[in-house]
């Protein structure tokens, strides 16, 4: 098993291939990551909000306490 | 009392809680197959001795096909149990399998146009094969859009899971377009009863990459599921435990951390 190219140049540009190949690596990549960020992100939304709504609950709770 | 396991799969907090610990260890297993598979793909895999370098396509466009369409079975399965057992878990994979199928479907689409130019001297052609992956996508988002579309989450999850089983009937298109109408798309190299056509040398890489992205796929899936959990878990005392004092273990062992310290 040998590295097929003689030079990076010549590994990036894959004898006209290049754009072609990279381009479709490139937008994988990208969706993988998006794959993976997205879920992470609306899990850190999810509890800063949740956070937020369960500190209100609380609050009001506590305050029908006292009234009462 | 055989059936026990059966129910406790369905249950969201025993999934949410029994999948934290795999989430490390599959992300690394997928990050290392998917590199090695890419490198190994890229740089070392033989040029093929009619297409030269532009058949390296091959190995992301053969897993993000192969995983759009395992990818439907899980969702259509899912949605299936859920209709049938009522099961809770179901209809949040369902929706999950449908998010990460679609962007799988337009994936194996992409680099399946990109590929076509340099071989087949056009982005675009209404082969069977394509126009039958073109209508998987169509199929995930139906599923997405009709997971909006209602105001009752039970409406929601009974139509979209209707319309996943329906599609079902697409699945074995897919697979047989490349026999039946013989197009531009070429036939299966890959074949499990028979003597494989592709080299050994180009095989064990695209073999890495597949097994890479079903890896991804379990990751995905995961991810995606535990935050739907959450989401939908919002009232429950569990799920109200862990957004204010964050996961239980973690919990557990930052306490035992600190004890240990002041002993």
């Amino acid at each position: 098993m040998n590295f097929q190219f003689a030079s990076l140049g010549d590994f990036l540009y894959m004898s006209g291939h290049g754009p072609f190949v990279w381009s479709c690596y490139i937008v994988t990549a990208i969706a993988l990551v998006y794959l993976v960020v997205r879920p992470l992100r609306a899990r850190r939304r999810f509890m800063a909000e949740q956070k937020r709504q369960q500190a209100i609950q609380s609050r009001t709770q506590s305050q029908l306490e006292t009234a009462g | 009392m055989a059936w026990q396991w059966f129910h406790r799969l369905g249950s969201p907090r025993w999934f949410y809680e029994k999948s934290a610990p795999w989430l490390p260890w599959l992300g690394a297993l997928t990050a290392a197959l998917l590199l090695v598979g890419a490198v190994w793909g890229l740089a070392f895999a033989p040029p093929d001795y009619k297409q030269g370098n532009s058949y390296r396509i091959i190995y992301v466009h053969v897993p993000t096909a192969v995983l759009a369409l395992a990818g439907y079975y899980v969702m259509a399965i899912s949605g299936a149990v859920g209709l049938i057992w009522k099961m809770k878990l179901a209809d949040m994979v369902m929706k999950s399998a449908a998010i990460i199928g679609a962007v799988l479907t337009f994936l194996a689409l992409f680099t399946g146009a990109v590929w076509g130019k340099p071989t087949w001297g056009t982005w675009w052609v209404w082969d069977a094969r394509i126009t039958s992956m073109v209508l998987l996508l169509f199929l995930y988002l139906g599923v997405i859009a009709l997971q909006e579309a209602y105001q009752s989450r039970d409406t929601a999850n009974k139509a979209s899971a209707i319309l996943a089983l329906v599609g079902t009937v697409n699945i074995p298109i897919i697979y047989k377009s490349v026999d039946w109408w013989y197009t531009l798309h070429q036939p299966a190299t890959i074949k499990f009863t028979s003597q494989s056509t592709i080299h050994p040398s180009m095989f064990y890489p695209l073999l890495t990459m597949i097994i890479g992205f079903y890896c991804f796929y379990a990751l995905a899936l995961i991810m995606q599921t535990r935050v739907e959990i959450l989401q939908r878990e919002r009232r429950t005392q569990w799920v109200r435990d862990i957004v204010e004092g964050g996961e239980k273990g973690k919990g557990k062992r930052e306490k035992g951390k600190v004890e240990g310290s002041t002993a």
